[in-house]
């Protein structure tokens, strides 16, 4: 029993000395000197998978997502006879709460397991010890790029789903129950803030960016180099992060919105 | 030559990106960003603002030209101020116009209703409107409703 | 058993312990590396050959003691200057550990892009020069996935020298190869060492094919150095452990059946520990 006990407990030391270690090294690495003719490159390439192929999920969940608030939205206000409210329902909605979350969660799906995948893999084939051994250092030239490709896409996703999301709001309130246009925007305009919803539901994408990709390759580069432990790392990817997202969503609704 | 592919394709979604921002910025938000330093100041005491906050509107017959900046308290004569940022195109509102607190219907929130005056004089920036009304404070009008039946 | 006299050791390894969990791999070896030679160090598989070239890359931290490379503790020294004593060290990994979004061209150029501002023409000349040399010119538009596996670690060692380091290391070069694959590599390594005149480290468990190429040869086993010094040498050894390794000599490359006897022993252990 007190075996057992100790064993866990070195177990969580383990982890958190690793992940402290990870930790450090990763902002030394973000915040060594720039090298933008070395990293510039290497970023485009990683903003290309992780943010340009993740566009169609995104535009494709952002606009079914619209459109069931636009139908959702106008079942409920119509009783109230202000179904006029549904596009500030649909865009505050999206804009404070399911575009970041939802992004992030998709994200989470779509590129931080295969951020996690290709990492391990790189692990497991020796790439990385190869890189260290060749007198690059694996944190600038791999995790680096990555790194901050999911730091700048997040957001940018997030925005154009919260867009796409308003669209098909309209599309299924103006163009099929009819609401009148005007109004539906206009409501919608007195409602939303810039500041307070627009810029706030951003800064949770970014947030959400940083978590999400920092957990995955973290779990890349911390994986057992072998096809099981990437299997795993991959799947505690997507579950760590969409727990993270979920928790840190919650904290981060009751700084901005809740009068605390 | 795929690497140029990919340069422009991450290039359209960054600018793709820049577009949904600025849509929720203007579309969604309606923020309006010609009008956001371009406006005069003139204030207004009230006796009781109720529920009026900062980013309320200011409107002259119903149309909005202008939104309620700072609230401050007048520590000489224990009266709310409340500054009024009116947008520069509005520059023909005449110094006896009169300011009340409003509210869009029965429970929505308050805004600030400028009736026009006669006079030839306008309002310049830190002018104060002397002609106010404060809000409705449903309170107040339930007691004189009550009193104004006891004394019957 | 002799000792290097030589006093000009590349890598000197002192009193090193290293354990991976419970288990303790090395529990305090020391050796000297001779430069300019070739090396070997030997043992059956899982006596943590390929941690000890790992150490002496500064990629693994020891328990305690020390690896001196060029008199530098490379785990003394700070990150970036551990990353320039490496610019000074080639290893081929096992797998080969191509970077596989790479060229085989890209490959072999990638250390010198990194390390150098060379021209353009220039680095396309050394690689194919350092290509010419594994005699894989003609593939260096290939990616890693179209090559075979002896033709992926003939990649890997023309990017392991396309720096001309002074120390290349080889993780098991022979494991898994065909026997045509085999007899390349052995002659290009040789053939590599005396022509750029650097210090090679080999460990493997082929015992025919590293006896003929190693100048000096390290036996490991259990955590210990247990012999050490040249082919003849340890031909001549008496040390049981010595001699029932190189008694697997004759039957060619299969491994030798050390950790068979050893297995043995560890369950007769366990049985009489019950």
């Amino acid at each position: 029993m007190i075996g057992f006990l100790a064993r866990l407990g070195r177990q969580g030391i383990d982890r958190v000395a690793s992940l402290g270690r990870f930790g450090q090294m990763l902002f030394a690495a973000l915040l060594a000197k720039p090298e933008p003719l070395v990293m510039l490159p290497l970023l485009i390439k990683q903003l290309y998978f992780v943010g340009v192929l993740s566009l169609v999920i995104i535009l494709v969940s952002g606009l079914f997502i619209g459109m069931v608030l636009g139908l959702q939205g106008y079942t409920i206000l119509v009783d109230y006879g202000s179904e006029q409210a549904v596009g500030q329902m649909v865009a505050l909605s999206l804009v404070r709460e399911l575009a970041p979350v939802v992004t992030a969660l998709l994200f989470a799906g779509r590129a931080g397991s295969a951020l996690t995948a290709e990492i391990g893999l790189m692990k497991a084939t020796e790439q990385l010890s190869s890189l260290e051994m060749i007198g690059v250092d694996p944190l600038r030239r791999i995790i680096a790029p990555r790194f901050w490709a999911g730091f700048i896409s997040l957001p940018i996703l997030s925005a154009i789903f919260a867009m796409v999301g308003i669209l098909g709001g309209a599309l299924v309130s103006v163009e099929w129950l009819g609401i009148f246009e005007g109004s539906f925007w206009a409501n919608m305009q007195n409602a939303v803030d810039f500041r307070e919803d627009v810029l706030n539901g951003l800064i949770k994408a970014l947030v959400f960016g940083v978590v999400v990709t920092w957990v995955a390759v973290f779990q890349g580069y911390d994986c057992v180099p072998t096809s099981e432990g990437i299997s795993q790392a991959t799947t505690r990817t997507v579950v760590y992060s969409s727990l993270a997202v979920l928790g840190l969503d919650f904290v981060l609704t009751a700084v901005m919105f809740g009068d605390l | 030559m795929r690497t140029r592919w990919i340069e422009v394709l991450v290039g359209m979604f960054m600018m793709l990106g820049a577009v949904a921002v600025l849509g929720l910025a203007l579309n969604v938000s309606g923020l309006n960003l010609s009008q956001g330093d371009d406006t005069y100041t003139v204030y207004a005491r009230f006796e009781n603002i109720g529920g009026l906050t900062e980013r309320a509107k200011v409107t002259l017959s119903g149309v909005q030209i202008g939104e309620v900046g700072a609230i401050t308290i007048d520590t000489e004569r224990m009266m709310a101020v409340a500054a009024l940022n009116i947008y520069a195109e509005y520059n023909f509102l005449s110094a006896d116009s009169s300011a009340q607190i409003l509210t869009a219907g029965l429970l929505g929130e308050q805004y600030i209703g400028i009736g026009v005056g006669f006079e030839e004089d306008v309002l310049k920036n830190g002018d104060y409107i002397q002609d106010t009304q404060s809000a409705l404070v449903l309170e107040d009008l339930i007691g004189q409703f009550l009193f104004n039946k006891v004394s019957e | 058993m002799s000792v290097i006299q030589n006093d000009d050791a590349i890598v000197e390894i002192r009193d090193l312990c290293f354990s991976r969990g419970r288990r303790a791999i090395f529990k305090g070896i020391s050796m000297r590396i001779p430069r300019g030679k070739v090396t070997a160090i030997m043992g059956p598989s899982g006596t943590g050959k390929t941690t000890l070239l790992k150490l002496i890359g500064g990629q693994l931290k020891p328990d305690s003691g020390s690896v001196l490379v060029e008199r530098e503790d490379v785990n003394r020294v700070s990150r970036s200057r551990l990353f320039e004593i490496r610019e000074n060290m080639g290893m081929l990994f096992q797998s080969g550990a191509l970077f596989t979004d790479m060229s085989v061209f890209e490959n072999v150029a990638f250390p010198i892009r990194v390390h150098t501002s060379l021209p353009d023409d220039m680095v396309r000349d050394i690689v194919l020069m350092k290509l010419n040399a594994v005699g894989l010119r003609g593939a260096h538009e290939l990616m890693p996935s179209e090559l075979s596996g002896g033709m992926a670690r003939r990649v890997a060692l023309a990017r392991a020298i396309s720096l001309d380091p002074d120390l290349v290391m080889y993780d098991e070069p022979f494991a898994g190869q065909d026997p045509i694959a085999m007899g390349v590599l052995v002659k290009l390594i040789r053939s590599i060492n005396e022509a750029l005149g650097h210090t090679s480290i080999i460990v493997s468990h082929d015992i025919q094919e590293t006896l003929g190429i190693a100048d000096y040869i390290f036996i490991i086993a259990d955590g210990y150095v247990v012999a050490e010094g040249d082919v003849e040498s340890l031909r001549a050894n008496q040390s049981e452990q010595v001699q029932q390794f190189m008694k697997g000599l004759p039957d060619g490359p299969v491994p030798f059946h050390f950790d068979k006897a050893e297995l043995v022993t560890e369950l007769g252990i366990e049985r009489g520990g019950q």
